[in-house]
């Protein structure tokens, strides 16, 4: 029997990733100075350019943003998706786009970001479950991959849908949803700049518990419109079927704009925890359109904002 | 029933007060895991949810005290009172941490979500329905209110239970298999109550009311 060679390495001897981590912040820090005006190189790897479209608010924690998470595919729990995402295979990975659009097809993952400028896009993100987080995406304009592909004439909203795949997303074995996950926008939503196709955090490629390996992150909306794990875009004249909107249509609309006047119907919407305060730090006011009014509030011009939620 | 009887001696030399006193545990400890960073990424949300658990689960253990003796012969009444009292504390924090913690005693949005929210509302009223409870467990109460009334008086908890797990079931989004599986028990450990006994049973509680001839 062959042995392996011995060594006096031990797992204790291995840099802890919360210590490189800070290490990297440090090294980060020193050198963002330097580095702010061109494409730099992520914490770990992934090239990004910074966007005018940040918040200059503190990002959470790798720790919040990867351990608390709301993908059903992996169970109910918040920390379910990071104890069962693991599972996921991402590689290889295909979005079929189609519907209403001049190049329809089965697209690979690298053709739909090869000649993509990837952005930095720190993002607040709002939970219909009143708590919230910001996130530093990694990601691009939506538009772009609709332009390329070419939007149809008479395409009026697009349709996303997760991954179905129970052998390797267990919660997808339980009837709590329709699987698989079904989210849509208008297009003009989705055409908006400020909504985008993310391929990680933090500068590196998407963890699973988030949607790996491609999500959609729309801003404005509560988290659950931002669907996860993208294996089909299809653009349609009709309003697509939502997943949350079809369980319960009285308390999850089309829409689900961030709103503080418009309650849910079993509690309000009036004010959020941002998650990672600490645990005396109570609670926020809650923006309209999550503080994103000023790039989409024209969007819903002459809509009611109360009918239309 | 054999098994039952040869425990019930061991049962009756156990004295009460270390409930009262292991109930500090789990709120100290949770406490303890919230303030160094162990309780995960929302330790608002862990803490709260956890007390509400623990006071369900100790109403369900207080709800299967009666079942226990008359289907299993398993004589656990002299621990109902200390289970029912600490139930009631544990629910008395898990409103604190709503209140202080989670609405960040925003009272004027805390109050608004009494009356709006049914959830909550429900939640109120079980807390509401337990105080009258908590209050006349002692001696001195039984005897004042009188044997009969008194037990009337406490049969506030089953509503109160109801509640409790409606509380917890009309929280969440879609239908999780936990606060299913309370309303169930809580249900299930109501109905046996109102199931005829069966001789046996009825014999052997006729024999301990009057005792041997």
């Amino acid at each position: 029997m062959r042995r392996s060679p011995r060594t006096d390495l031990r797992w204790s001897d291995v840099t802890p990733r919360a210590s490189f981590l800070s290490r990297r912040q440090m090294m980060a820090a020193t050198a963002g100075a330097v580095l702010s005006a061109m494409p730099r190189t992520g914490q770990a790897g992934i090239a990004t350019v910074p966007s005018d479209y940040s918040t200059g608010e503190a990002p959470n924690s790798l720790a919040d943003v990867t351990g608390y998470n709301n993908f059903y595919e992996f169970g109910t729990g918040k920390d379910d998706p990071a104890a069962y995402a693991g599972s996921l295979t991402t590689d290889p990975w295909a979005v079929e786009i189609g519907g209403l659009v001049e190049r329809p097809g089965s697209y690979d993952l690298a053709d739909i970001l090869s000649g993509v400028t990837l952005e930095e896009r720190i993002y607040r993100f709002r939970c219909v479950e009143a708590w919230s987080m910001v996130v530093p995406w990694v990601g691009f304009p939506l538009s772009g991959l609709l332009d390329r592909v070419g939007v149809g004439a008479g395409a009026r909203y697009v349709a996303f849908e997760t991954l179905y795949r129970p052998s390797e997303m267990p919660g997808q074995n339980h009837a709590i949803l329709d699987w698989p996950y079904r989210e849509g926008l208008r297009l003009d939503e989705a055409m908006n700049p400020l909504t985008i196709l993310a391929t990680g955090l933090y500068g590196e490629e998407m963890p699973n518990q988030n949607g790996a390996p491609i999500r959609l992150v729309v801003p404005w909306k509560y988290g659950f419109k931002s669907i996860k794990s993208i294996v089909k875009i299809t653009l349609t004249d009709t309003q697509p079927p939502c997943t949350w909107n079809q369980t319960n249509p009285r308390e999850y609309g089309f829409y689900s704009n961030v709103n503080p006047a418009v309650d849910h119907p079993r509690w309000s919407q009036a004010s959020e925890r941002r998650i990672g305060a600490g645990l005396f730090a109570g609670r926020q006011e809650t923006l309209l359109f999550n503080g994103y009014a000023e790039e989409v509030a024209e969007l819903y011009a002459g809509q009611d904002l109360a009918q239309d939620f | 029933m054999q098994f039952a009887q040869r425990l019930n001696p061991f049962l009756r030399r156990i004295p009460v007060w270390p409930i009262y006193a292991l109930a500090f545990v789990p709120p100290v400890w949770l406490l303890w895991q919230a303030a160094n960073g162990s309780l995960g990424v929302d330790p608002v949300k862990a803490l709260e949810h956890r007390m509400g658990e623990l006071a369900l689960q100790l109403i369900v253990a207080v709800l299967a005290i009666t079942p226990l003796r008359r289907y299993a012969g398993l004589s656990l009444l002299r621990f109902r009172r200390a289970l029912g009292v600490v139930s009631f504390a544990y629910v008395v924090l898990h409103f604190l941490c709503w209140l202080v913690l989670d609405m960040g005693l925003l009272i004027q949005q805390a109050a608004g979500d009494v009356l709006k929210r049914p959830y909550i509302t429900l939640g109120a009223v079980a807390l509401l329905l337990m105080v009258p409870l908590a209050l006349t467990s002692n001696d001195w109460s039984v005897r004042r209110l009188g044997a009969a009334r008194w037990s009337r008086l406490h049969r506030l908890t089953y509503p109160a239970a109801i509640l409790a797990a409606l509380h917890y079931l009309w929280l969440v989004k879609a239908w999780p298999v936990e606060p299913i599986a309370y309303l169930g028990a809580i249900l299930a450990l109501l109905a046996l109550r109102k199931l005829p006994r069966a001789p046996a049973a009825r014999a052997a509680a006729q024999l301990s009311t009057t005792g041997p001839r």
